[in-house]
């Protein structure tokens, strides 16, 4: 049998994933963008979204996304992604928008439009990445950044009394009666992101299901910036991150049902 | 015809809505009409003045220091406007608001007990429109049926039963005007 | 004939965005303009026109709505005054170097900082130069009347779409709080999603179908080369703005000695200013650029051919009086230009206009232009 005999579709196990282009990810190995990228694709390609979808770019190292999925996109500005995705819903309500965002986008200078968004229950997903480190500027301090932990913004690691607490941005969105699903995930082993891609796939659901605001928050290495090998950033997130963020479902419920567990 | 004018007395006295009808009766007499109230804090509980321009031409300025006539409901509005009417032009006022009666004599002066008829015919509302057709009396630039369709249009159409009594009001204005001088 | 409606600057803003089939308006409150919205949501467009009314929780959120939907070939439209104005200048920025159509008005008020409430025209630099990051430029109106802050709704989402560029309706408190005669326009339906895919197609966030390829709004581009060319295709469109979009009104030119420039509620002032400073003997006219970007260069310098003297007369501290100064210069005159205005939020009165003519030129009243200064 020779090779051309092989490649037949209904021999086909795995291919690569349609939505996804061939474009090389800027990303550095071990970081968890791609992985989160490539979850996103394949759900956009499986629940057939690709014409439905528009994506919003964060600012942060996650800029050049709409290089990386074949739909349409708009690069919003550092933190405002939240608001060009509540006039996109409203003004197109049968279209899926989603926002993917860092954790200096979305929680530091973007604060006051996630949370407004949320609190309106814009139709909408939002991704977010949580790597307790600006990446893309080279490595500072980030709202999420725990305490100890040593940016280039915090030489000798995160002082609360000078520099304030890690926060945990999640938990506050989950109060918000906007929203109606709230979860923070992983995708540093295979189970953990098959677990990650249900969780995006519920959010998904949900939005369009007009339930309300669906957030999925996911807790990230960036082992450039934390300057350790792609293996020791996943040994050192599972060790300080996830402690102080732990995975699981924060709230699942219906936009105006309040029903947070925090 | 250029009718420059400024209504000016208390905040609640009507005065911007006496302008608003004023200058929607000039648009049923096909005129142009300009309308630019004091704004802002100066609004809150003080003073309020609308400058009024009816003109069968395009209007320029809606800013004025000059006036063909002023329309003055209370003493701080006669220290600011009475030396603002153009000479020979047109002062009326309501002395009851007004301590110091208007002295210059190179300008028609009336009066119009405004407040008092409106204690007695027991609406204290219709006040400006008292003064409203006081001022129809001296400057009779505009028709009394254009003014009904004035106040149609400025009214919000659940005060168009009060239409009738607006016009009595007017009507009483115009019958109670005094003559102070006429030059 | 349209309907005829007495009304203020700012309600006129509201209908007229409605009438001319506005898909959405997101803004925040701020004095002397909070009309703007409040007509909206009491006129409640959603139900007649499906037209999309959202208070923003900030100015910097309004303009990323803004553009988000014009990313989707919406023709969206946000207002505020100088202060919000400024917080919006990142995201025009934006807009511009993405190449979007969309409207802004300022309904400008006394600054700066927080300023006064009262009317100004010292936003002129930031409308005209750009206002913020780059090199770029907005489709700037000028309105002198209620009817005008009517038609330029329309006229600014026209042009912004031709030139896949953000217009601004450059207004004033004055304007915005006073009430004239409008004649309102008819009612022009919303774009459907097949207008929108057949004028914006090819560049419009609507949902990739499988007969195009995606389609981006961005303004990012990390290869130096690409950046230059996309600087240089503005630059080309703005020329193409400037040979093809100016807009201007002469009041008693012909004759006249010496020019006043004024746009706006300033220009209404100085109409009368022209008409008392003839009673008194002076050869004066008007100048009222309507467009203040694309600038009435070259009628500037047709006039300094003739006349002894120009007065730029805003309500401000002399801004447009420099590209009045600059049009002279390049015409190669030596004319000159001077400037006159209230500031603060007090409007000059039509005689001060003419006392400061008078007192600017004196010279040239008694002895015509100088060769040199």
């Amino acid at each position: 049998m020779e090779l051309k005999d092989l490649i037949k579709p209904e021999n086909l196990v795995y291919g690569k994933t349609k939505i996804l282009e061939d474009e090389p990810m800027h990303y550095c190995p071990g970081c968890s963008h791609g992985v989160v990228h490539k979850l996103l694709a394949e759900l956009i390609g499986e629940m057939g979204l690709q014409e439905k979808t528009i994506g919003i770019a964060p600012v942060g190292c996650a800029v050049f996304a709409y290089k990386y999925l074949d739909i349409d996109w708009q690069e919003a500005a550092h933190g405002r992604a939240p608001a060009v995705a509540t006039a996109l819903i409203r003004l197109k309500p049968d279209n899926f928008v989603f926002t993917y965002q860092g954790d200096g986008d979305l929680a530091s200078i973007g604060a006051a439009e996630i949370m407004h968004a949320c609190n309106r229950g814009e139709n909408i997903l939002v991704i977010f990445i949580n790597n307790g480190i600006y990446g893309m500027t080279g490595g500072q301090m980030a709202p999420t950044t725990i305490e100890g932990m040593v940016t280039s913004t915090t030489p000798g690691g995160r002082n609360v009394d000078l520099n304030g607490y890690p926060m945990k941005i999640t938990n506050l969105i989950a109060q918000l009666p906007g929203t109606s699903y709230v979860t923070r995930q992983a995708v540093h082993t295979a189970s953990a992101a098959r677990k990650c891609k249900r969780s995006i796939k519920k959010a998904i659901e949900n939005v369009l299901d007009k339930k309300g605001t669906s957030f999925v928050e996911v807790v990230s290495t960036c082992n450039s910036g934390w300057k350790m090998t792609p293996v020791g950033a996943n040994t050192w997130m599972e060790d300080n991150m996830i402690p102080y963020y732990p995975l699981g479902d924060l709230k699942d419920s219906v936009k105006g049902e309040n029903s947070s567990e925090n | 015809m250029t009718e420059e004018m400024i209504i000016a007395g208390f905040g609640g006295q009507g005065v911007l809505s006496m302008g608003k009808i004023l200058a929607y009766s000039g648009i049923m007499e096909d005129k142009e009409v300009t309308w630019f109230p004091s704004y802002g804090p100066e609004m809150r509980g003080g003073t309020a003045n609308v400058t009024v321009i009816i003109s069968d031409t395009r209007i320029s300025s809606p800013i004025l220091q000059q006036f063909d006539t002023a329309i003055i409901l209370n003493q701080q509005s006669m220290d600011k406007f009475e030396k603002s009417v153009k000479p020979g032009g047109t002062l009326l006022y309501d002395p009851n608001g007004v301590l110091t009666p208007p002295s210059r004599n190179d300008i028609n002066i009336y009066k119009v007990e405004g407040t008092k008829t409106a204690i007695e015919m027991g609406n204290p509302k219709v006040f400006n429109m008292i003064v409203f057709g006081s001022y129809l009396k001296v400057r009779p630039i505009l028709s009394l049926d254009n003014v009904e369709k004035g106040l149609e249009k400025s009214l919000p159409e659940r005060y168009h039963k009060l239409i009738p009594l607006n016009l009595e009001a007017i009507k009483k204005g115009q019958a109670i005007v005094e003559t102070v001088q006429e030059v | 004939m349209g309907e005829l409606k007495l009304m203020k600057g700012n309600e006129v803003l509201a209908e007229a965005a409605i009438r001319c089939g506005c898909d959405g308006y997101f803004g925040y409150p701020i004095t002397p303009q909070s009309e703007v919205m409040e007509t909206l949501m009491a006129r409640q467009p959603w139900n007649e026109t499906g037209m999309v009314v959202l208070q923003a929780e900030s100015e910097v959120a309004s303009i990323n709505m803004v553009y988000g939907g014009a990313g989707a070939g919406k023709k969206v439209m946000t207002s505020s005054s100088s202060p919000g104005i400024s917080l919006m200048a990142e995201g025009i920025s934006y807009i511009a170097g993405s190449e979007l159509p969309c409207l802004i008005v300022n309904v400008q008020r006394g600054g700066p900082g927080l300023g006064t409430i009262q009317p100004s025209q010292a936003d002129y630099f930031q409308a005209v130069k750009g206002g913020g990051h780059g090199d770029y430029k907005l489709i700037v109106l000028a309105p002198a009347s209620v009817q005008e802050m009517n038609d330029f709704v329309d006229l600014s989402f026209e042009l912004a779409f031709k030139y896949r560029n953000p217009a601004m309706i450059l207004t004033d408190g004055a304007l915005g709080q006073m009430m004239e005669k409008v004649e309102l326009a008819d009612f022009k339906p919303r774009w459907t999603d097949e207008e929108i895919e057949e004028k914006s197609g090819s560049w419009a966030t609507t949902g990739k179908p499988s007969s195009r390829k995606k389609n981006i709004v961005t303004s990012l581009e990390m290869d130096s080369n690409i950046m230059e060319a996309n600087n240089h295709r503005f630059q080309e469109k703005y020329k193409k703005m400037e040979e093809d979009e100016v807009r201007y009104e002469l009041f008693h030119c012909d004759d006249a000695d010496f020019i006043i420039v004024a746009y706006g509620s300033s220009s209404r002032i100085c109409q009368k200013s022209v008409e008392i400073a003839r009673s008194k003997g002076l050869k004066v006219g008007l100048l009222r650029p309507i467009t203040l970007f694309p600038f009435p260069n070259k009628i500037i310098a047709e006039l300094a051919r003739k006349a002894k003297g120009f007065l730029s007369v805003e309500m401000s501290s002399g801004q447009m009086v420099e590209d009045i100064k600059l049009a002279v210069y390049e015409a190669g005159r030596n004319t000159r230009v001077n400037h006159f205005g209230r500031t603060g939020g007090i409007i000059h009165t039509p005689e001060e206009v003419v006392e400061a003519l008078e007192d600017k030129f004196s010279w040239e009243l008694n002895y015509g232009v100088k060769r040199s200064y």
